[in-house]
């Protein structure tokens, strides 16, 4: 059991849900976070101020999965984040030591696997 | 010659000012129904129109609307405001310095609407360049037919305040526009939501309130058409309203904001072209009636292959052409001193409002697919599609609407750009 943390662009993550969705992939949680990844800085100007945007804005899956779902959700960031260009984000997976589902008291592999109706 | 009226030319100056306030409003109102990375893009085409269309107006738009009475365009006698000044302007009480910032004020905002059409992927410069040579080419060409002594005008089409200029000219040049630059490219793959409908509401009230100014400043008086037209536009939009309120509940069974917003342009934009001409009574008709072809426009649309954005076409294409026609049935002598409908016994104006519901939009359609495509021979129409992902604000302004600021360094003052060196290092 993994936590797969993938931070991509903004503007890929909807082909990066499109792509998790194909791979079968369906428990996510994304935040919006900033950060900085060694991209080549933004330049604004405000009335004269111009100023370098160091953290730019980025999208942060964070997947928990069972073993052999881990490969799939970290293909599927790849595809659907990858533009070529510098900044396209990192993936990090984790050992993760427990996982719970609230409503059912379900713990690890089963707590992860979706509801299948 | 008549004199100047002091009342009539102190309505008129705020009825400019009122004008000039919806095309802000109009920014406003789009900028809330495009996503938040488009925003600012979004509301600087308004602004774009502003600068631009004013411009071109007081250089040579002006006069091709209303110098002289050639049945397709005016003549260059007023090019760069020549013999504009304080005597009163044929046919009205007011300084014909006013009556040319009055007009130019309605060239500003069609010309603003159009953008709708092509939001969140065209290119800013051009834009810049279509707004130009669309505000000549089109808008006061129109103008001309329907208020400078052109043929529609000359042959008895009743247009108060610009259903066909404003609303049909925009609306039909938005479908062209639409289809030349090309859908957007999630369209129709991935739900694009309105960032801000507070935006929305806040905008489509705006525009309301300086509707009164564009109804209300279109008799050119204090007079009884002017005062009818302004009523009118009080009454139109809340018919509007109730109707799609019932029709937001008949298919949704929810009262949407966004719907409600639309309403208010909707019968705003019904009352346009009949606001002097009909009575109280069956404006309300109109805003009631009216409110179900556009509703129609708007479900069906967004079925379609054309990404016609921000649904200029229904909002006010449509609306427009109802109103004209509308005009043809129920124009009453008693109420606008100038002409019957058919139903009060003149089959006549019917006619001649149906002919200009069939001219303006195949000129407005055809004369912007052309242009644009003469343009995008020039120049690409639209961004690239990585731009397109970031977002247009950041892409063509190098600005965000939305900045945290967080990680932001000081780069420079423009004032002080050598010293450069020593700010960044501040960090």
């Amino acid at each position: 059991m993994k936590l797969v943390i993938g931070i991509v662009r903004p503007e890929k993550a909807n082909d990066v849900l499109e792509a998790l969705y194909r791979a079968e992939v369906r428990g996510v949680s994304m935040s919006r976070v900033q950060g900085h990844g060694g991209e080549l800085d933004r330049v604004e100007t405000y009335r004269g101020t111009t100023v370098k945007m160091g953290l730019a804005e980025k999208v942060r899956f964070e997947i928990a999965v069972s073993d052999e779902f881990v490969q799939p959700a970290i293909d599927a960031l790849c595809e659907g984040g990858r533009t070529g260009e510098v900044g396209d984000g990192k993936i990090f997976v984790v050992d993760l030591e427990r996982a719970v589902r609230i409503r059912t008291g379900e713990t690890d592999h089963g707590a992860v696997t979706p509801v299948r109706k | 010659m008549t004199e100047v009226n002091a009342g009539d030319t102190a309505w008129m100056l705020v009825a400019t000012a009122l004008v000039l306030l919806m095309t802000i409003g109009l920014g406003l109102f789009y900028a809330g129904l495009v996503r938040s990375k488009n925003t600012l893009n979004t509301f600087m085409m308004c602004i774009a129109a502003l600068a631009v269309a004013a411009v071109t107006w007081a250089l040579v738009g002006y006069s091709i609307a209303f110098d002289g009475d050639g049945a397709i365009v005016g003549g260059l006698g007023h090019a760069f405001l020549n013999d504009v000044g304080f005597e009163p302007r044929e046919g009205t009480t007011i300084p014909h310095l006013v009556f040319m910032a009055f007009q130019a004020t309605f060239c500003i905002i069609t010309v603003a609407l159009v953008s709708g059409a092509v939001v969140e992927r065209m290119r800013f410069g051009a834009f810049l360049i279509f707004a130009a040579l669309w505000s000549v080419l089109v808008y006061a060409v129109m103008a001309h037919w329907a208020f400078g002594g052109g043929w529609l005008i000359a042959n008895g089409t009743l247009d108060f305040a610009g259903g066909v200029p404003v609303e049909m000219g925009s609306g039909f040049s938005a479908l062209a526009a639409a289809l030349v630059v090309g859908a957007r490219k999630d369209y129709g793959r991935q739900a694009m939501l309105p960032h801000n409908a507070v935006y929305v509401l806040l905008g489509a009230g705006l525009l309301w309130f300086g509707w009164f100014g564009f109804n209300g400043g279109s008799g050119f008086s204090t007079g009884n058409s002017s005062v009818l037209a302004f009523t009118n536009t009080m009454l139109t939009p809340a018919c509007t309203l109730v109707v799609w309120f019932v029709l937001d509940l008949l298919r949704g069974r929810q009262v949407t904001a966004i719907g409600a917003a639309t309403a208010i342009i909707v019968g705003c934009v019904l009352i346009t072209p009949a606001g002097g001409f009909i009575s109280p009574g069956w404006a309300m008709a109109l805003g009631a009636l009216g409110a179900v072809p556009s509703y129609a426009v708007i479900v069906w649309r967004p079925r379609t292959r054309v990404d016609e954005t921000l649904d200029v076409l229904a909002a006010h294409g449509v609306a427009g052409l109802t109103g004209i026609l509308f005009i043809g049935f129920f124009a009453q002598k008693g109420w606008n001193g100038v002409a019957d409908g058919l139903v009060y016994g003149d089959a006549g104006t019917l006619g001649w409002q149906a002919i200009a519901a069939v001219a303006a939009p195949a000129y407005a359609f055809g004369m912007t697919f052309l242009l644009l495509r003469l343009i995008g021979l020039a120049m690409p129409l639209r961004a690239t599609e990585h731009e397109e992902a970031l977002g247009m604000d950041i892409v063509q302004h190098g600005e965000e609407a939305y900045v945290t600021g967080e990680g932001a360094i000081l780069i420079a003052h423009e004032a002080d750009g050598e010293a450069a060196k020593g700010v960044g290092s501040r960090v």
